[in-house]
């Protein structure tokens, strides 16, 4: 980085430097997100059978509505896959197309979850029900949290896209969203088998 | 600053430490250093053994370390070799990452030892009696299922008897702790913890409470005496004979919190101890709490971070059915 | 109307303790002072452009250690206090629920808020120059770090005047922490507290990972890093798999108290023991990422005072990281005496144990990097050499404590509070005050008075002793830890007076290095050679205090103690002078949003803390913004010109 160099060259090189080192930072915070997946699911092992005497997760739970929205997260994963290659072409419009796909991929599926909340509630299952519904509800919900969070990211990105193209800083967010999105595909088939499929079974 | 000054410092807290350990040798009031009980023994053993090995290191590094501070000190007129580049020595370095491991091997073999030993009643020979534990806020109930008697803030036990507790409350976690006569185990509700103590001769000796549990907690003592069998025996007829027998109602009252005077009561509730524990038995189905289970034997630890989620049923604590002899 | 302000401000503000009108006074007027003064001479703009929207690796680090030394004189006030209720037996100077509410301030206070961020000062302070960087991976990230700690512990310290403080011990053990027994805001306070700050700490984790391993100047490998940024790498990387633990555990916490949730509950099939494992998973791998930097500390200074290379680098690296593993094996020896199954007894006793080699190779290469050297006595290198045998003690004392059977006779009693007091301050404070005397002059330009400190360091030191040593015996005469008081009749009056007087002393010796630094900043000693202790690493090759931008050139580095070897090679006239290039320095903006977005979260806390909702959305919304608004921002740097790095350099006596 030093002598040999010109002035003029800096912009440039700072630029693609700088952002690499975000991306590795972004994979440094997804490591410590699977670690407070990895805790809420710790927790939700301790109170899997903690139902003091209220209803358990297989009578309440549909499996196929949660079905349906696995298959949903799926195809945004796969969506937002389609994205990145879309960026690595360097078309700007189809990224935003997928971008946008994603985004309602993954609206849908908050939509669905929140709907899922609402049911159990009304079967009398809250978070003040047993230890098993105080574990699940904040299991499911912090996955819930972290899409929602990741679908306003996502707006934010597709404005600033627009606006700007495909340039070293918004390649690094999209690479980095795609990440995310990625790691929160991989969080929710864990939390389907742990515990919705072992939760019925 | 001088060597001299720190040599004098080294000195100083060497002094602090002798004496420290020469007061300990001799008082009374030093509960832990003039056990009462085998298991008292058997834990003050532990501590002298511990005390010299970790002695073997530190005080030759701590003379080392004035050695070295004095003799190499920044004086124009020391003679002592510089040598500001020697700075890797395998032979050494080999030498100082040996030595920790045998101290730790020798200490951590006794250690292993005592941990289980220190589950099993200390007296094959004799019968265990059980005494049963509930901690309220802020007070101490013991009931005596044998016997049938139950009383508050004050325990009665024979002399050379073994007493196998069973620890349970109905309040934040308090820790039963009799020093005179071995270590403390917790008192937590929803669980039964286990603990054998013996007194090996007639005293009395003190209770406390050594876990944080709110306002009172400094009040949380009870006492202990220790009294051989016939006289035991007596006081327990004594008391059948003088005292009120406790009601549900006398419970109630009695763990609303506050202090306690020592009570002593004829009879108790029958099944009270296993009714608090069961009432907050983790919503779990309570009877292999009560049952004498073997523990599941998988102990070891996992790590936290892992995906997919960790067992924690095999953590320390999660374990409900470790009742076990 | 009147009344039901009246019955709102008397259950709002804390009420009925002279000691806190006292408090409450001295707060409004020491606000009152600070808003007249910055009025008076302008210099609101100056403050809000060069401090508090500074993104500046050094201004935050004073900012750290500023914050620190504040927190360590209301840690170090409680202490004192807690000693003058227990020097005399049956004294009412305390009552109960107020020395409840003391040791758990002091407790948390101490740990979270005065070592965790001395510790980030330092990281900030030295990292950056040690290796040869213009600043940290993330500025904008760090000052947002700090912010966050800054409300958090103003939050937390908040509790002292306006609904009151929490007093379950520090680490809130459930279920005395849940509502049924600890009702009211005092809990939220220090749920909000910690979780606030926490999560600045763990983006400071996470920043000083990447800096670490990616900003180091060319040349210096991993291998000839000075040991000192290795300790933190190691500190760091012990943060991001820890800190997500307490996230987790205390937000658990907060739902069982806000949501009726049932993890650590009594009832509904909650289970407390749950919390004890969760909080210690984070909590003793807490204490390990608060004192490995302050051997990397000693290890610096150890090697610059005795004009040595230090002795086994690859050992002391390799220990670090060992210490960083083992570290997360162990927790379960905070409570042996929980009643579990002999084998997962044994297995946290045996993993305990094992801690002591790695910490045990430490001291024994500090002590050959002294051997063969010249030792000078200067102030970082007292707090060092009175470290090794303070550190030795405890770690044999913890030791013991991990012999499991035998803890069950030391546990929660005098002996443990003696022996981690003797690990904390003897190896975290000691280790810390080398630290900022040792780099001091470096981000100042003047060194700390000999003279007084010395006064501080003697009063320290024989405070402590006087201090601790009693209390190892007190644990064996069965007193236990926050007994708020006792009687006559157990024998422990003669040591807790003893113990009482040592401590004064410590503050006595604190008012010193208070003095010390005042008095320092008019009559300390400057440094104008940027090398005052002739020191061996890069950030003693350029002028103190360090311009803004650090390296005018980034150098290129052969050596592990490269700045020595350079004094060596020009003083054997081997030494080849590298044609100077500059460069335009590139160099990160100022950002008002970090503290900004700290304010908005420290609405979230307060709101929650006294269950207003309201506010916590008015909160997070505002988060969001701030977000939403810094990620539309895209010119976020600029350039410093040529001209300028010379001029800067020029007006610093160093010609290029």
């Amino acid at each position: 980085m030093m002598a040999n160099h010109h002035d003029h060259s800096h912009g440039h090189d700072h630029h693609e430097e700088h952002e690499q080192l975000k991306v590795l930072g972004f994979w440094i915070f997804v490591v410590t997100d699977c670690i407070l997946f990895g805790t809420l699911f710790a927790t939700y092992a301790v109170m899997m059978h903690s139902f003091a005497g209220g209803p358990t997760g297989k009578e309440l739970f549909e499996l196929p509505g949660i079905i349906a929205s696995t298959f949903i997260l799926l195809t945004s994963s796969f969506t937002s896959g389609l994205a990145v290659l879309a960026m690595n072409k360097g078309k700007v419009k189809e990224l935003i197309a997928w971008l946008a796909v994603t985004a309602v991929l993954g609206l849908a599926f908050v939509v669905l979850e929140v709907n899922e909340f609402t049911h159990l509630m009304h079967e009398g299952a809250t978070m003040a029900t047993s230890g098993f519904w105080s574990a699940f509800f904040t299991l499911v919900g912090t996955h819930g949290l972290h899409v929602s969070v990741g679908l306003f990211w996502m707006v934010a990105l597709m404005m600033q896209l627009k606006r700007r193209g495909i340039n070293a800083v918004t390649r690094r967010k999209v690479t980095n969203l795609s990440l995310y999105w990625h790691f929160l595909d991989v969080v929710w088939i864990f939390l389907f088998t742990v515990v919705y499929l072992m939760g019925v079974m | 600053m001088s060597g001299g000054k720190m040599l004098r410092q080294i000195h100083f807290w060497i002094l602090a430490a002798l004496t420290t350990v020469l007061l300990s040798g001799c008082g009374s009031e030093y509960l832990v250093l003039n056990p009462k009980g085998p298991v008292a023994e058997t834990q003050y053993n532990l501590i002298i053994i511990s005390t010299i090995l970790c002695a073997v290191i530190i005080v030759p590094v701590l003379a080392l370390t004035a050695f070295i501070v004095y003799r190499y000190r920044d004086k124009p007129d020391n003679k002592a070799p510089y040598k500001p580049e020697w700075a890797h020595n395998s032979v050494l370095e080999a030498i100082w990452w040996g030595i920790p491991v045998v101290i730790i091997a020798i200490l951590g073999y006794f250690t292993v030892r005592d941990t289980y030993v220190l589950k099993e009643s200390p007296n094959k020979e004799v019968a265990p009696m059980t005494v049963q534990v509930t901690a309220l806020d802020w007070k101490w109930m013991f009931t005596y299922p044998e016997q049938n008697i139950a009383t508050v803030n004050y325990l009665e036990i024979p002399v050379g008897v073994p007493v196998h507790f069973q620890i349970s409350a109905e309040a934040p976690m308090n820790s039963f702790w009799v020093p005179s006569l071995g270590g403390q185990v917790y008192a937590m509700a929803g669980m039964a913890t286990e603990l054998y103590l013996q007194a090996d001769e007639p005293g009395e000796f003190a209770g406390f409470s050594s876990n944080f549990s709110g306002e009172k907690f400094a009040h949380m003592q009870f006492k202990v005496v220790a009294k051989p069998q016939e006289e035991f025996n007596k006081w327990v007829s004594e008391v059948k004979g003088t005292s009120p027998a406790m009601t549900k109602e006398d419970y109630n009252e009695l763990k609303k919190p506050g202090l306690a005077e020592e009570k002593l009561y004829s009879a108790f509730p029958e099944g009270l101890f296993e009714e608090i524990v069961q009432k907050y038995g983790h919503g779990h189905d309570m009877d292999h709490v009560m049952q004498k289970q073997p523990a599941p034997t998988g102990d070891k630890s996992k790590e936290t971070s892992q995906l997919p989620p960790t067992d924690m049923s095999n953590m320390p604590g999660m374990d409900h059915s470790s009742m076990k002899h | 109307m009147w009344e039901d302000i009246k019955d709102f401000a008397s259950t709002f503000f804390v009420t009925g303790d002279p000691l806190i009108y006292g408090a409450d006074v001295s707060i409004v007027l020491t606000m009152l002072a600070i808003v007249f003064v910055l009025t008076k001479y302008k210099k609101w703009g100056w403050l809000w452009r060069e401090w508090l929207t500074t993104v500046d690796h050094k201004r935050i680090g004073i900012m750290y250690l500023i914050a620190s030394l504040l927190m360590l004189f209301r840690g170090g006030v409680d202490a004192l206090l807690m000693r003058l209720q227990l020097a005399f037996p049956n004294l009412e100077f305390l009552h109960a629920d107020h020395y409840n509410a003391i040791f758990t301030t002091h407790g948390t206070i101490m740990i979270l808020f005065m070592a965790m961020p001395m510790m980030f000062g330092l990281f900030n302070m030295v990292v950056p120059l040690q290796i040869g960087a213009r600043d940290v991976a993330y500025p904008f990230l760090n000052a947002l770090s700090f912010w966050l700690f800054f409300l958090g512990a103003m939050l937390f310290n908040l509790s002292f005047v306006i609904g009151g403080s929490p007093d379950a011990g520090w680490l809130s053990y459930p279920p005395l922490s849940q509502n049924d027994f600890s009702p009211g805001p005092g809990q939220n306070f220090w749920i909000w507290g910690i979780q606030i700050s926490g999560i600045g700490s763990l983006a400071t984790g996470i920043n000083f990972i990447v800096t670490i391993l990616k900003m180091r100047a060319p040349g210096m490998t991993l291998s000839k890093m000075p040991l000192f940024s290795w300790s933190v790498l190691s500190s760091s990387i012990m943060i991001i798999f820890a800190f997500p633990i307490l996230t987790i555990t205390i937000a658990l916490l907060f739902l069982d108290r806000f949501a009726g949730a049932h993890f650590f509950t009594m009832d509904g099939g909650g289970n407390p023991m749950m919390y004890l494992n969760l909080i210690w998973m984070w909590g003793h791998p807490e204490v390990y990422i608060v004192v490995v930097p302050a051997f990397g500390i000693f290890s610096e200074v150890v090697a610059t005072f005795s004009r040595k290379r230090i002795f086994g680098y690859k050992s002391m690296v390799w220990a670090l990281m060992a210490i960083a593993i083992a570290s997360f094996f162990t927790w379960a020896h905070h409570f042996f005496t929980m009643g579990t199954s002999a084998s997962v007894i044994a297995f946290f006793a045996i993993s305990t144990m094992v801690i002591a080699i790695p910490t045990g190779v430490k001291v024994f290469n500090w002590l050959f990097t002294m051997f063969r050297g010249r030792i000078s006595f200067k102030q970082p290198m007292l707090w060092t050499i009175a470290f090794i045998p303070c550190f030795l003690v405890g770690g044999a004392t913890g030791v013991m404590l991990a012999v499991a059977p035998a803890d069950y006779q030391y546990h929660n009693s005098y002996f443990l509070i003696a022996h981690f007091h003797q690990v904390l301050i003897g190896g975290v404070v000691f280790g810390y005050l080398a630290g900022i005397y040792y780099w001091w002059p470096k981000l100042f330009g003047f060194k700390l008075d000999e003279k007084l400190g010395r006064w501080g360091f003697w009063f320290w030191n024989i405070g402590f002793y006087i201090c601790f040593m009693p209390q190892y015996a007190l644990g064996f005469m069965g007193m236990t830890r926050r007994y708020y008081t006792y009687g006559w009749d157990r024998g422990w009056e003669d040591l807790n007076l003893v113990s009482t007087v040592g401590a004064f002393m410590m503050g006595i010796g604190f008012i010193f290095q208070v003095w010390q630094i005042t008095y320092s900043i008019k009559h300390g000693e400057r440094d104008t050679t940027g090398d005052p202790w002739d020191a061996r690493t890069l950030e003693w090759s350029i002028p103190s205090p360090a311009p803004f931008y650090n390296f005018a050139v980034v150098p290129n580095v052969k050596d592990s103690d490269d700045w020595w070897a350079t004094k060596q090679a020009k003083a054997n006239g081997t030494y080849k002078e590298e044609p100077v290039h500059l460069e335009p320095i590139h160099m990160p903006k100022n950002s008002g949003i970090p503290i900004i977005m700290s304010t908005f979260w420290f609405l979230i806390g307060f709101g929650f803390t006294f269950g207003w909702v309201w506010m916590a959305v008015v909160g997070f919304i505002g988060v969001a913004v701030c977000m939403w608004v810094r990620s539309f921002q895209y010119d976020t740097d600029y350039y410093v010109p040529v001209d300028e790095v010379r001029r800067t350099e020029a007006s610093l006596g160093r010609v290029l």
